[in-house]
């Protein structure tokens, strides 16, 4: 047996029950491997599909835990981690649900996972101390029309054509599992969302921006002065409430810094 | 090889630890118990920021912490992954922990990870192999590593040396410790039809930095022979705590591991388990 492949021999047998165990494997009498090979097999499947639920725990509500297991199963296979970090599995889940033919009448299964995935980048981003109210309070008007923000690294943005935010919020804890948010014309929230992923302390918390938030966010992590980010929001949401949305980045530790032009 | 007279030996009590999960975490500081160290999976700790550090920094303020590696593959054909290298690298010079181990198996191949740990042959090939991973750890890390013994599910017909000759051997080529795995000795032992005190009495105890312990689930090979399968997700078996009986008679007491994984326990459950391990290596301290 040639040593040089042996473990990609290994590798492909695991992945693939069809593919007998490598030669020279075998129960301590001699006889063939049979089912002891099938322990890798199930440890690998079962341990990387476990940690997908983990990642993932509202799309496996969303589709029931049965289905989320076989997915899960031809994910796993298909995507196999790049890296030992637990925790950063999963990056493609989006797109890899985005083109999964069995929940393409779940079209907004993506984004849910793009929340998810978020989510679990700001547990593990770095700490950063957040910028007081008060230091925007003091400022005077054309100050802070000037000024640019530094935001913390735990802070990211979605926009969503679905109402992530609402059918988030409906399965990740204690909802009626299954439920895709309202989408009855009941008034409840039924078209895009915008989600801001804040991190307070060190639990990541999902809030729906208000219209134009999304803009103002994107312009002002550009490195746009607040005037110019202001403008963007307003050209996207004629009725921006700028003061709802700092009110959201601060309470949420989102600003970091706030860096003033110097004055001529 | 690592001058281990400039890189002292791991400095884990002789008493027992368990491995660290975030839910214990007030119920650790408030009261460890038997408790005297604690141990993390590397993997679990390289993120940037966060509860994770937080909470790992304010352990380590109160108790040692060995650092276990789960996912460096030491045993792969391939070079170890330097990225990742550098990652535990750096966790260890910011933690600063009493003790760094990792495993004689293999668990990536070509760049992709299978999260488990893979046995491999022990020949002259694997053992040079194993031998040149460890000092590059070693040598990277700037300290001595402990290797742990797998557990074992089939024989390979290639090997030409025993597990215990091959970990014997790695130890003189590199000066690591090792890291003796009792409920693995008894798992492989079963697995492979051999004699689990055999093993114990053929290996190198004196270079032993710590023992672990942990359940594992029953079950069958295709003809019926017993198969057992280190799961982690429950009680350490009755016939293990007789093995590491059987082992501190001849090594002394070291530090000790209670590992629990899987369907893990509330805390009075592990601490118990920890407590019953202080018991057994208070009968050989006296």
């Amino acid at each position: 047996m040639s040593h040089a492949h042996d473990q990609a021999r290994f590798a492909t047998a695991i992945l693939d029950p069809e593919v007998p165990p490598p030669a020279g494997l075998a129960a301590p009498d001699g006889r063939p491997a049979g089912k002891r090979f099938d322990v890798y097999r199930n440890n690998v499947i079962v341990s990387l599909s476990e940690a997908l639920k983990a990642g993932f725990p509202v799309i496996c509500r969303l589709v029931g835990d049965e289905f989320f297991q076989a997915m899960a199963g031809i994910y796993v296979r298909a995507h196999l981690p790049k890296s030992p970090i637990m925790s950063q599995f999963g990056g493609e889940f989006p797109g890899f649900l985005a083109e999964f033919e069995p929940v393409a009448q779940l079209p907004y299964l993506p984004d849910i996972a793009r929340l998810e995935l978020a989510l679990r980048q700001s547990y593990h981003a770095a700490d950063a101390p957040p910028l007081a109210p008060e230091t925007l309070q003091a400022l005077p008007p054309e100050t802070l029309l000037s000024a640019r923000f530094a935001f913390a690294p735990a802070m990211r943005l979605l926009r969503s054509e679905w109402p992530v935010h609402a059918i988030w919020q409906a399965n990740a804890q204690g909802g009626p599992a299954g439920s895709a948010g309202q989408q009855d014309g009941t008034g409840k929230p039924s078209g895009p969302e915008d989600v801001l992923i804040c991190r307070p302390g060190f639990d990541p918390e999902p809030r729906l921006l208000p219209a134009g938030g999304a803009a103002f966010i994107t312009a002002a992590l550009a490195g746009n002065p607040l005037e110019a980010a202001l403008d963007k929001a307003t050209q996207e949401a004629g009725a921006f409430d700028l003061a709802a949305t700092l009110g959201l980045l601060l309470a949420g530790g989102c600003l970091t810094r706030i860096i003033i032009k110097e004055t001529q | 090889m690592l001058d281990i007279t400039k890189h002292p030996a791991p400095g884990l009590p002789d008493s027992p630890g368990v491995g660290y999960k975030p839910q214990h975490y007030a119920d650790i500081m408030a009261d460890p118990g038997p408790v005297g160290w604690l141990e993390i999976h590397a993997e679990n700790y390289m993120g940037d920021g966060g509860r994770p550090l937080a909470q790992l920094h304010h352990l380590a303020e109160r108790f040692p912490i060995s650092v276990h590696g789960v996912g460096l593959s030491i045993g792969g054909e391939g070079p170890l992954d330097k990225a990742h290298l550098a990652r535990l690298r750096h966790l260890c010079d910011w933690l600063k922990p009493a003790s760094f181990s990792e495993h004689l198996a293999w668990s990536t191949h070509e760049s992709a990870y299978l999260n488990d740990l893979i046995a491999l042959p022990y020949t002259r090939a694997t053992l040079t192999r194993v031998s040149d991973h460890i000092s590059e750890v070693q040598d990277v890390l700037g300290r001595q590593m402990l290797l742990e013994n797998p557990s074992s599910y089939l024989a390979f017909a290639e090997s030409t040396m025993s597990e215990t000759d091959f970990l014997a051997e790695v130890v003189q080529r590199t000066g690591c410790g090792l890291l003796l795995d009792v409920n693995n000795v008894f798992v492989s032992a079963t697995n492979l039809a051999t004699g689990p005190q055999d093993y114990i009495d053929a290996f190198p105890l004196e270079h032993v930095g710590e023992f672990h312990l942990g359940g594992h689930d029953e079950d069958h090979d295709d003809t019926g022979a017993p198969l057992l399968i280190d799961s982690h997700g429950c009680e350490t078996a009755d016939p293990v705590w007789a093995l590491l009986d059987y082992t501190l008679a001849r090594s002394g007491p070291r530090p000790t591991l209670i590992e629990w994984d899987n369907n893990v326990p509330e805390w009075p459950v592990l601490a118990a388990e920890a407590a019953r391990a202080a018991s057994r290596l208070a009968r050989v301290a006296a």
